[in-house]
């Protein structure tokens, strides 16, 4: 039973990331913009270079990367290299390939999207959490309060308001890039450091406008699971305060939570990739911002396709551990 | 012997926007180790909220304003919050009205007995948690088995029968069932009752059982104690209370159950019991009362006690009729 939905889910999340490379794929071929001839156009305004015969390399080109076949081909061709894994070379960055620049800039992503994802979910719970709780301190509660402030604002905004102030006008923090100029990516402590530096304004940029979306939804949450005869039960059996607040309270109201950071993922990399584009952090979303104003189509689909593979994944991981947050769910 | 359970002069306020109601208003109950005392009245009479008060469990906006509630020679109005979470339980335990839900869905039965124990003796060993939680499973009738179980595994009978074994787990002097079968159907509120009936007769507790369903009191308590407008009106053994009731509002209650003789003829009582923001002066019931008097409209009766150690608080048996 058990192996019948694991294999069910398995084909939900092939079926996922074919309709993603499906339309990946169609979406950019609707313009009639062609890469190769706009890289050999900026070559020619950037440096001397002749482009007499610019339509016959375009057209040699053109066929060596394949874009010369019918569609459909192309189509089939393209399916056929992602069951093989091999997500092609990059067309305005040749002979980068596809797969290199997604492994170059997933480290950058992965630190900045995962930490502040996990952090504003534990920060946001628990600040929720305590602002339902009615034993919990008055000023505890109140924190809560400025983090629901900017729930509303996108996280572009706080972004630029971050670097505006924070970093421009009074200089606390770097400007952006990964890190400082001039130094050479080791694993030394210093060059550690100095790449968490400069991942402090990204981070609250992403953090300080999610938290206050788990704090309301963790406090409305809260005062419903508060009221439930379980944790009323807890307290006439003389349990103390910190116990009934973990177990029997808290671990009720993070259920539908946990289904909701699964979704908030999605959003995340959306918001991230801008965050990321505005920091110059050489991640994912820099990556594909890029690629999306040079029409690289090689580089957009794989890193659509690997970012809809990442959030169908984890989505199915949420779903395999959910039962055993929540017992009453008996996969079958 | 000195009653296990002593309230004396228990008051209880609920603030509200419209002002101050009296649920509970000086009442006065004796309650000897081994005894079963049903509390009956309508909603809203303060039933509840007694049972709360004792567990000092009265939540904002409500308040005890005053009295005491002794167990077992310590009053537990005057403990200290921690002292009182301990008292819980081990002094005075309560079982649940909603059973249904009031076991935690995300953790063992087992899990939540171990807990129980744990804020009590913390030094007690793994071992002998597990075995005083099986035991206690056992007493009441379920298999050791429900230790590993989930509440949602469970049916409404045993989910009751679970509560009933958390209340019993630390031996109190007290247990008082607010309501314990009141979501069962009628063969298995009666397996849970008799459950209750055999704990407190091997433990020598004194039982207070909460409810409105007089036909289940007649056969499991020992007295019956009437509540009306958060005062106690008349507390008599069962068979008084049955045969010839006092007070009018206890007599009005008996005289309205169906019985053989009378079959298909229901009767009430007339009138609606009073809001607690407006309490009637004098005896609370006197506009409902078919026998009331003219010093029922303005003097509150006290509680006598009559032959047969019954305790009625009525102008009619001091004034004379």
């Amino acid at each position: 039973m058990r192996l019948r939905l694991i294999l069910r889910r398995l084909a939900f999340l092939l079926m996922v990331v074919w309709a993603a490379s499906t339309i990946t794929f169609f979406v950019p071929r609707l313009s009639n913009r062609n890469p190769i001839r706009e890289r050999f156009a900026e070559l020619s305004r950037t440096g001397g270079f002749a482009a007499a015969d610019l339509e016959v390399i375009v057209a040699s080109y053109n066929k060596k990367f394949g874009l010369d076949k019918p569609l459909l081909q192309q189509y089939t061709d393209y399916i056929g290299s992602i069951a093989r894994f091999d997500l092609g070379v990059s067309l305005s960055r040749f002979p980068m390939t596809v797969t290199q620049i997604i492994y170059n800039s997933l480290p950058w992503t992965i630190s900045l999207l995962f930490v502040s994802a996990i952090l504003s979910f534990l920060i946001g719970n628990l600040l929720g959490a305590v602002a339902a709780w009615p034993r919990s301190p008055g000023w505890l509660r109140a924190v809560a309060t400025p983090f629901i402030m900017f729930t509303g604002v996108p996280p572009v905004l706080l972004a630029i308001f971050l670097l505006f102030f924070l970093a421009f006008k009074l200089k606390l923090f770097p400007l952006g890039q990964a890190y400082s100029t001039g130094t050479a990516p080791d694993w030394s402590f210093r060059f550690v450091l100095d790449i968490m530096w400069h991942q402090v304004l990204p981070a609250i940029s992403m953090i300080l406008g999610s938290v206050g979306g788990w704090v309301l939804s963790m406090r409305g949450m809260g005062i419903t699971i508060q009221g439930e005869d379980y944790v009323n039960f807890a307290e006439h059996k003389g349990l103390d305060g910190r116990t009934i607040f973990r177990n029997y309270y808290l671990r009720n109201a993070l259920l539908p939570q946990v289904t909701g950071f699964a979704l908030a993922l999605g959003s995340l990399i959306t918001s991230g990739a801008v965050v990321e584009g505005l920091y110059a952090l050489p991640g994912l979303g820099s990556k594909l911002g890029e690629a999306i104003r040079a029409n690289d189509f090689m580089v957009i689909y794989g890193i659509v396709l690997f970012i809809t593979m990442s959030v169908a994944t984890l989505m199915v991981l949420v779903e395999f551990l959910y039962p055993f947050l929540d017992p009453r769910i008996k996969q079958e | 012997m000195t009653p296990i359970l002593q309230i004396r002069d228990l008051q209880v306020s609920y603030y509200t926007d419209l002002g101050r109601a009296t649920a509970l208003n000086r009442v006065n109950l004796d309650l000897n180790a081994g005894e079963k005392l049903g509390l009956v009245g309508e909603s809203g009479s303060g039933k509840s909220t007694m049972a709360l008060a004792m567990m000092r469990m009265i939540k904002a906006p409500g308040r005890i304003e005053s009295g005491s509630v002794t167990v077992g020679g310590v009053d537990l109005i005057s403990l200290n919050d921690e002292e009182m979470r301990l008292a819980r339980l081990s002094r005075i335990a309560y079982i649940p009205q909603g059973a249904m839900n009031s076991l935690n869905p995300v953790m063992r039965i087992g899990a939540q007995m171990v807990d129980a124990i744990k804020a009590h003796v913390p030094n007690m060993s793994q071992a002998d948690m597990t075995e005083q939680c099986m035991q206690a499973l056992e007493s009441v009738d379920l298999k050791r088995n429900v230790f590993q179980m989930y509440a949602h595994e469970l049916s409404g009978g045993m989910k009751q029968r679970v509560c009933i074994a958390i209340g019993i787990l630390l031996k109190p002097q007290v247990i008082i069932a607010d309501e314990p079968t009141s979501a069962l159907d009628v063969v298995t509120q009666r397996q849970v009752m008799e459950t209750i009936d055999r704990v407190q007769k091997e433990m020598g507790t004194a039982v207070i059982l909460i409810g409105h369903d007089m036909g289940l009191m007649a056969q499991f308590v020992d007295k019956v104690a009437v509540m009306y407008a958060g005062r106690l009106t008349e507390v008599s053994t069962v068979r008084d209370m049955f045969s010839k009731p006092m007070h009018p509002y206890a007599q009005a209650l008996i005289k309205s159950l169906p019985n053989l003789s009378n079959k298909g003829v229901f009767q009430g009582i007339a009138g609606l019991a009073p809001s607690l923001l407006r309490i009637p002066n004098g005896c609370a019931f006197h506009p409902r009362c078919p026998q009331a008097m003219d010093v029922c409209k303005t003097t509150i009766p006290d509680v006598k006690e009559y032959e047969g150690n019954r305790l009625v608080a009525c102008h009619l048996y001091t004034e004379g009729a």
